[in-house]
């Protein structure tokens, strides 16, 4: 390098310098056409999925995310309506229901395909529910299965035989499901993944079918059924599925390709959309939600979503083992405030749990935010206007949302109650840990129902419900739930339900904040996606129609 | 030759030297007028976000959600947040926290990563391979792991999460130490000292440190935006201040996810980062400037 | 020389030996576990889930099981958060990226802290040390979080220069670069202007002018090896920070890289991805302060390997 330099004086050689750092920034090129254009073009969607996968085997993940993808590959029984997410056929082409509403007979299509050309049988799904409830995977979701009859037995060990569950293949496209009660939504049960069909052959060639951690799952190696097949896996980058020649409806599938980009910031989804490289995202940052509204409404989508905010309180712990505090601290949330000043995305304030329209159940217990009388319940307690109450510690997991309601709510006690509270964040998993070990006095939750039934928020406040972790256990609740399950009158399985609820909000284990709303960007050529309660969109019906 | 020979001799004539090497430097720092700027902006800095508390006490924490994210205006001089706090009493608190973390990692930096450099570099040899063998392993070590296990074992306490940070703070001055102090090992005014058999707590004190304290003084400096910025890392993980406090490495990280839309959020917290951090590298450089034995013989 | 390596190596052992064990015991402490979620497990499904994995042996024996795959076959387990995937294979699609971006981050930094470092050296106290200074002192005021989102509204969405995010196109390498970069421009300005200034003010430096030695010939000739010691004593450890990857800039440009695995692993108590990232790092970081402590002594002809 030296003698380069000999020649040049020293104003120069700074000079020289400062010039190559200047053109070195230059960027030599111009406005290209985007991603989005060139999919609207080629009929290739582009999604944004929130996070990476954990797998896309059926009997394995747990994450909505994962779903998303499988919904693309495999297909059930049933498959959903684009709309309203009623069943619609899928590959079944119809059903028989018996009359005591225990025997569904399924009548399966003679052209449903595995994308290696196979025919889907009877006996695929028959070995694929097996496989689900085989104990040794260990599979979380199993318990979708357990309105059958003998499911849970043979998930727990204590059935070792799978012919004594309610599957039975009558033959190859005949399949005979027998459940324990009378299920008013088996059908919504059977969109869920955990009655997908996996392709045994294909998991017996790559590792066994009945562990975790099988190699089939690869792209090449992926036989599924769906309207789309898997063509690219890159880990944190992209997953992309291509339209599948072998599905049966394949004619009514637009789209080529979709790709779904699992990217984790919403700043980061926001901004990609922006530059034209997604057409729909799977959020968008609170900040963001006033700008849309005001600059582009079109392309804001906010839907009501099956998910309840929430602040579980750990009913062993004092002030807050006092029914009359827990009423107190709920009835001082200016819930309006929160959703309106903070969320800003259209929730719902919450005065119970279950969202209204879950099944066509709307709680008629309602709390009230009512200051005198949360004062009266507070002095009763022995704290007139907060006086010698110990502080009240909320514990939220760190993000920034949940940290800002906590501080809003803090506030609200302080000035309103005169109770003094402290927050306390934790990394996701200790939080996790805390919870469960009722390490906690107040602590922000959330809940989505696993499908379209009051019973899926309402069953897990039970003595013996792994995921109440309030410490909170009540017999006539228990009790309730118990009757409903076993009510087969649909309207008097409902009022079970509201009686249930209504001594939950009395006794007040949680304290509902509100209703989360599904917020995210969608752009106007994507036809066919509808937005609805559990967010659940069927690709084959989608398309990119370009405005002329 | 001259350079160095003064000192070598002062000290071989056991005159004390160290105090001429400080009134030198705090005669020419004076000197330094950005330097001076620097040092009086950081110290007024420092009054105000003490001072504050006593004064304001609880203003960080009043919202007032019906006004919401205001732009700065008289009643809130530089805006509120999306809880309609008062942004300057956030920031001012926020100092606190920051400015002593600051100044913690900067003196657990200098008082252990100098010495433990210094010693390594240059008593060499086996001490040096171990010393220098613990710095890969505590450096190689998962942070989260480390501060999440804290956390769980002692439970919340601000002394915490100095602890933490001082942990990883020395590391990096300890290897730039030692390398400073290894090459200077093999000066002549060195070899001298031995040869006049000068005992090694002495040289690595009064010959070696004294030498490097230029490039100290610089790279302190630069831990200092670090640290402040995994204050904010340590406050996500549960081990810096607990909201409704704030500090600025957490206002600066709320603030940039409404960057676009309320951009005082971003701006004012970062421009006291940014200000403050200005006015320790003008007073590093000075110091640098001013603990240069040889240049200060021109 | 060689003999100095191979000394190194033999050194390095135990301390990747001591990284791991403490490591591996600290991860059984933490609290949480992998299968984690805000929904509870039944107690069957954890039992086997537990089972599948090896978690319900003792921790000694775990770690025994852990070290003997390890050392005998390079086996670093399957993931216990991306349930199809070895750690091997998430690694070692992941690592080239982060390694990629990293050198292209060193390379910003090193040309443009270098020459404002020189620069605001050979001008001290002039606006030519001022300015750059300046602007070095902004790198690191503003942190990455910062600076890339504002490059990428600037660079990608008002001017659609670049893509906002992905890793798809050599163009999508500028702006995470300038990113890294920056953050890491900052500090070898700094430290290679104080570095610089210490030798122009050393002896020889003035007898090579007093000899009429040409600028430079001072500067390439005389001072550059001396004066950027601290530059290469501070990049020993920080490359094998950089090259891993940052959490920051791969999460702004959605790049997939191995930082989130570097910082994921711990939030997800992934073990087994927990120690191969923390193995590949301590590998990364012996690695790097050897080749730092070679090139301190090629800079410095005092010196010797010792």
């Amino acid at each position: 390098m030296q003698f380069a330099f000999n020649h040049l004086s020293r104003r120069r050689f700074v000079r020289y310098l400062g010039a190559a750092a200047t053109f070195s920034l230059l960027p030599g090129c111009g406005k290209r056409e985007t991603l989005v254009e060139v999919g609207d073009r080629e009929l290739v969607l582009h999604i944004g999925n929130g996070t990476e996968p954990q797998d896309i085997d059926p009997g394995v993940v747990t994450g909505v995310q994962e779903y998303h993808i499988m919904m693309s590959l495999l297909e059930g029984l049933v498959s959903e309506d684009p709309v309203d997410l009623h069943p619609v056929p899928g590959v079944a082409e119809r059903w028989d229901i018996s009359p005591d509403r225990r025997v569904y007979t399924f009548h399966l299509r003679d052209n449903a395909k595995w994308s290696n050309g196979d025919p889907v049988t009877a006996r695929d799904f028959l070995e694929s529910y097996q496989r689900n409830l085989t104990p040794s995977l260990g599979y979380e979701y199993a318990y979708m299965h357990f309105v059958v009859k003998n499911a849970e037995a043979y998930n727990n060990g204590k059935v070792t035989d799978f012919n004594q569950c309610g599957y039975r293949v009558i033959d190859d496209r005949t399949l005979e499901v027998t459940l324990d009660n009378p299920t008013p939504y088996f059908l919504s049960l059977l969109l869920h993944h955990s009655w997908y069909p996996v392709h045994m052959p294909t998991l017996r060639k790559w590792g066994d079918p009945y562990q975790r951690g099988n190699r089939w799952t690869r792209p090449g190696r992926y036989v599924g059924n769906g309207s789309f097949v898997l063509a690219k896996w890159r880990v944190n980058d992209i997953i992309e599925v291509r339209k599948s020649p072998t599905y049966w409806d394949r004619d009514r599938v637009k789209l080529n390709a979709i790709r779904f980009y699992p990217i984790e910031s919403d700043d980061t989804e926001e901004r990609a959309y922006r530059a034209g490289q997604l057409h729909i995202t799977y959020t968008l940052p609170p900040s963001k939600i006033e700008h849309y509204r005001t600059h582009d409404p079109g392309v804001l989508q906010i839907f009501p979503f099956l998910t309840t905010y929430f602040y579980r309180v750990n009913v062993t712990k004092p002030p807050v083992n006092d029914k009359r505090v827990r009423q107190a601290l709920a009835m001082a949330i200016d819930r309006e405030s929160i959703v309106k000043n903070i969320m800003k995305g259209g929730e719902i304030p919450a005065f119970n749990l279950t969202p209204p329209g879950t099944a066509g159940y709307t709680c008629r217990a309602q709390l009230k935010e009512d200051i005198a009388e949360a004062k009266r319940l507070l002095a009763e307690a022995g704290y007139p206007d907060g006086k010698g109450m110990p502080p009240v510690e909320i514990l939220y997991n760190t993000l920034e949302y949940h940290r800002t309601i906590a501080e809003a709510i803090q506030e609200m006690w302080k000035t309103k109650l005169g109770v003094e509270a402290r927050l306390v964040n934790e990394e996701w998993k200790v939080y996790l840990d805390s919870q469960r070990s009722l390490n906690y006095q107040v602590c922000r939750a959330g809940w989505t129902g696993d499908y379209n039934d009051p019973n899926t928020f309402l069953d897990l406040w039970t003595t013996s419900g792994g995921n109440n972790e309030t410490g909170w256990s009540n017999p006539e609740y228990d009790r309730l739930i118990v009757q409903a399950a076993a009510t087969a009158e649909p309207q008097q399985r409902l009022e079970v339900f509201q009686k249930a609820e209504a001594l939950l909000m009395d006794e007040m284990p949680i304290i509902p904040i509100y209703f989360y709303t599904r917020i995210y960007l969608q752009r106007p050529e994507v036809k066919g996606w509808y937005s609805n309660i559990l967010d659940n969109h069927p690709y084959k019906y989608m398309s990119l129609e370009t405005p002329k | 030759m001259s350079a160095e020979f003064p000192t070598v001799t002062q000290h071989a004539g056991e005159i004390e030297p160290g105090q001429s090497l400080w009134q030198d430097a705090w005669h020419r720092l004076r000197r330094n007028k950005m330097a001076l700027i620097g040092a009086v902006f950081v110290a007024l800095l420092a009054i105000a976000c003490f001072v504050t508390p006593l004064v304001a006490p609880g203003a960080y924490e009043k919202t007032n959600l019906a006004l919401g994210a205001a732009a700065p205006s008289h009643a809130h001089w530089l805006g509120t947040d999306i809880l309609g706090r008062d942004m300057l009493s956030r920031i001012l608190y926020g100092g606190c926290i920051s400015l002593s973390v600051g100044l913690a990692a900067t003196l657990v930096s200098v008082l252990i990563g100098v010495l433990y450099g210094a010693i390594s570099g240059y008593v060499g040899g086996r001490l040096d391979v171990i010393l220098m063998r613990i710095v890969d392993i505590v450096y190689s070590l998962p942070f989260v792991v480390f501060v999440i296990l804290i956390l769980v074992v002692f439970g919340r306490n601000i002394v915490l999460l100095f602890m933490a940070i001082g942990a990883v703070s020395w590391l990096d001055m300890a290897r730039i130490v030692r390398g400073q102090v290894m090459s200077l090992k093999k000066q002549e005014f060195v070899e001298a000292a031995v040869a006049l058999g000068l005992r090694k707590r002495r040289i690595i004190l009064r010959h070696m440190i004294p030498n490097v304290l230029g490039i100290v003084a610089i790279y302190a400096t630069l831990i200092v935006p670090s640290v402040m910025l995994l204050e904010a890392f340590l406050s996500f993980l549960g081990l810096g201040v607990q909201a409704p406090m704030s500090s600025w490495g957490t206002l600066i990280n709320d603030g940039r996810k409404s960057m676009e839309e309320y951009p005082w959020l971003l701006i004012y917290p970062s421009l006291f980062f940014s200000l403050t951090l200005f006015s320790l590298n003008f007073l590093g450089d000075g110091l640098r400037d001013a603990l240069d034995v040889r240049a200060s013989k021109d | 020389m060689l003999r100095f390596i191979f000394k190194r190596i033999l050194e390095s052992i135990p301390v990747l030996f001591i990284v791991a064990t403490v490591t591996f015991f600290l991860l059984h402490r933490m609290p949480g576990g992998p299968f984690d979620t805000e929904r509870s497990m039944t107690p069957e499904v954890k039992k086997q889930i537990e089972e599948y994995y090896g978690l319900d042996k003792p921790v000694t024996q775990q770690y025994f099981n852990y070290m003997k795959r390890l050392i005998l076959h390079g086996d670093l387990g399957v993931s216990q958060k991306y349930f199809g995937w070895t750690v091997n294979e998430l690694l070692a699609g992941s690592l080239p990226v982060s390694i990629e971006l990293g050198l292209e981050g060193l390379l910003v930094a090193l040309f443009f802290g270098l020459i404002a470092g020189v620069i605001a050296s050979l001008r001290k106290n002039t606006a030519g040390d001022y300015v750059p200074m300046s602007v070095a002192t902004l790198g690191i005021c503003i942190p990455s979080f910062v600076t890339g989102p504002v490059l990428i509204l600037v660079f990608a969405i008002e001017f659609g220069w670049f893509n906002a995010s992905g890793w798809n196109f050599p163009r999508d390498r500028v702006l995470p670069a300038m990113t890294l970069g920056l953050y890491y421009m900052a500090y070898i300005s700094r430290l290679s202007r104080g570095g610089m200034l210490e030798i122009l003010s050393q002896d020889f430096i003035r007898t090579a002018r007093a000899k009429g030695a040409s600028e430079q010939r001072i500067v390439w000739k005389h001072s550059l090896r001396g004066g950027l010691l601290s530059v290469v004593s501070f990049l020993g450890p920080a490359v094998s920070g950089i090259v891993t990857g940052s959490l920051v800039v791969e999460t702004i440009f959605d790049i997939p890289g191995a930082a989130r695995f570097f910082v994921g692993a711990a939030f997800n108590r992934d073990g087994p991805m927990l120690m191969g990232t923390t193995l590949v790092y301590a590998v990364l970081v012996v690695a790097m302060n050897l080749l730092a402590d070679i090139v301190q002594v090629w800079m410095n002809p005092r010196l010797r390997f010792e």
